[in-house]
């Protein structure tokens, strides 16, 4: 990815991000996640990672938010009046800057690793990703799914519960 | 010169997928008329001249919707109101970027993959992008304020997310049999022969999986019998009863721009795309010995026209089906999706992996 395509999509992707924290309107602040999620893609995308950028579209901007989405609109959720400030928020945007000010730190701290290294061949292809996952990851990746059914089968019982 | 091939492959697609779908809906008017016994829209009238009948109607319908008010009604959303009908067309447009229309031209020097973007993960963007689908329907009920949007808005968001499921494991038998996600290479492999003369097309090998896939490509763009999201006999118009003009253009628009690209999928996946039996790049090689040696362009001409007919007969197919079916019960519909199509696709995945593990790859 050029540095000028870079800083393009990285302004939108932040301006999509504000979007979501400041809006008072849940769909509209919901819409601004997707574009966001959309922008993390190509984020992948311009780093030789086309797999994970299409499952990024698939799995959150095009499953989960659209489950926000329904759940805002079955809620009828109206525009949020603003709430004062309060030792809540205090504390979430304490937290929020200690989190920025140590990403920072840490970009600054790597950023001449590994920049320069060679891509393996097939590096982010489908095949290549598919074989580390069902090999050397298979353990996670199948404790991750059993994670998955957890939350299926609670969600059932839940439902199951009122009627 | 390179930036020239790739935007000349990206407007020729384009257009020719629009060609296909003005096509649908000529379809839509005269094969709709025929089913009911009646003649079907021949009178507009131009500047006072109505002689061609139906391709009068078919000039004047966009022009009409282009110069009709654009009507926002009151406690709309406005900016998600405008939005949603582009978020209902670019993503459709956009996928026809990795269908393949032909196999390759060489002109002098240069080899051109007819295909306007060689991606690695062309069928899972093909996924994606018809995930992001929804955003337009539901967006669109929302922002309208109005029940019946809502109303069709949510049912067709449940239902798209529904049947989504089914036709991406639909593909997995696909994949398994073709070992790629490239629908370009899915295409070549099905220019092989079996025994020596039968094209060995996807639907051989994938019957189940085509049947799975044509029965959700049909529910994705939400035509009877799964147009409950719009049912006019409930909902008015569904999720774009509050557009008018060009904006409601464009959801039409998206409703025939997805029956083309079912048919897009459908013929590259399980009818050769683009293969012409017995065409290879360097001329006819008939079962019977004979050969016939045409050029490079003469062969890519033969395999777009034959990409273009697959595309307009599984166009026109979709059409004869949503006028001859009735509408199913939101019941039904969901009771199909989950406990008919997903099942069996399942099991497409599961008898597909066991014959390819126990006898080896189809091809071979």
């Amino acid at each position: 990815m050029s540095p000028a395509a870079f800083f393009v999509v990285a302004a939108l992707a932040v301006t999509s991000a504000l979007g979501v924290v400041l809006n008072r309107n849940p769909v509209h602040a919901a819409c601004a996640l997707v574009a966001h999620l959309f922008l993390l893609a190509v984020f992948f995308v311009g780093l030789d990672a086309q797999l994970v950028g299409v499952l990024q579209v698939i799995v959150y901007a095009g499953a989960v938010v659209v489950l926000f989405l329904f759940v805002i609109m079955l809620l009828n959720l109206q525009a949020e009046v603003r709430s004062t400030a309060g030792p809540a928020l205090v504390f979430a945007a304490a937290a929020g800057v200690v989190t920025f000010a140590v990403l920072i730190v840490a970009a600054l701290r790597g950023r001449t690793a590994g920049a320069d290294a060679a891509l393996g061949t097939g590096y982010g292809e489908t095949r290549e990703l598919a074989r580390v996952l069902f090999t050397r990851y298979a353990l996670p990746f199948e404790l991750t799914s059993l994670l998955l059914l957890v939350a299926i089968v609670g969600a059932v019982v839940l439902a199951r519960k009122k009627g | 010169m390179d930036l020239a091939i790739v935007a000349g492959k990206a407007i020729f697609v384009l257009l020719l997928m629009l060609q296909v779908m003005g096509l649908g809906v000529f379809f839509e008017r005269k094969v709709s008329a025929l089913i009911q016994d009646r003649i079907g829209a021949n009178r507009a009238s131009i500047l006072g001249f109505a002689g061609l009948g139906l391709i009068n109607t078919l000039v004047a319908d966009p022009v009409k919707f282009l110069l009709k008010e654009d009507i926002v009604p009151a406690g709309a959303d406005r900016v998600l109101h405008f939005l949603a009908p582009c978020l209902a067309v670019i993503p459709l447009l956009v996928t026809f970027a990795v269908v393949p229309f032909g196999d390759v031209l060489t002109l002098g020097d240069r080899v051109i993959n007819l295909q306007a973007a060689e991606l690695n993960a062309g069928l899972l963007y093909v996924l994606a992008m018809a995930s992001l689908g929804v955003y337009g329907v539901i967006i669109a009920g929302w922002a309208s304020n109005n029940r019946w949007s809502l109303m069709g808005g949510v049912r067709g968001s449940a239902q798209m997310i529904s049947y989504e499921i089914a036709m991406g494991l639909a593909l997995v038998g696909a994949v398994l049999t073709y070992e790629t996600l490239d629908l370009q290479t899915i295409a070549r492999a099905q220019g092989e022969l079996i025994g020596g003369w039968l094209p060995a097309w996807g639907i051989l090998y994938q019957p189940l999986g085509f049947v799975i896939f044509a029965v959700a490509g049909i529910a994705e763009s939400k035509r009877i019998p799964f147009d409950l999201p719009e049912s006019e006999s409930e909902l008015v118009a569904g999720y774009f009863t509050e557009y008018s003009g060009s904006k409601h253009l464009m959801f039409m628009m998206a409703d025939f721009v997805e029956v083309v690209l079912v048919a897009a999928l459908v013929t590259s996946l399980f009818f050769g795309g683009w293969q012409v039996p017995w065409l290879a790049r360097d001329g006819f090689h008939f079962p019977w010995g004979a050969t016939v040696a045409l050029s490079s362009p003469v062969v890519a001409v033969l395999q777009v026209t034959a990409f273009a007919l697959k595309l307009i007969f599984f166009t026109w197919l979709q059409i004869v089906v949503r006028w001859t079916l009735p509408r199913f019960r939101y019941d039904q519909l969901m009771k199909l999706g989950w406990k008919g199509l997903l099942p069996l696709s399942l099991v497409n995945v599961v008898v597909t992996a066991l014959v390819i593990l126990l006898w080896g790859k189809a091809g071979a």
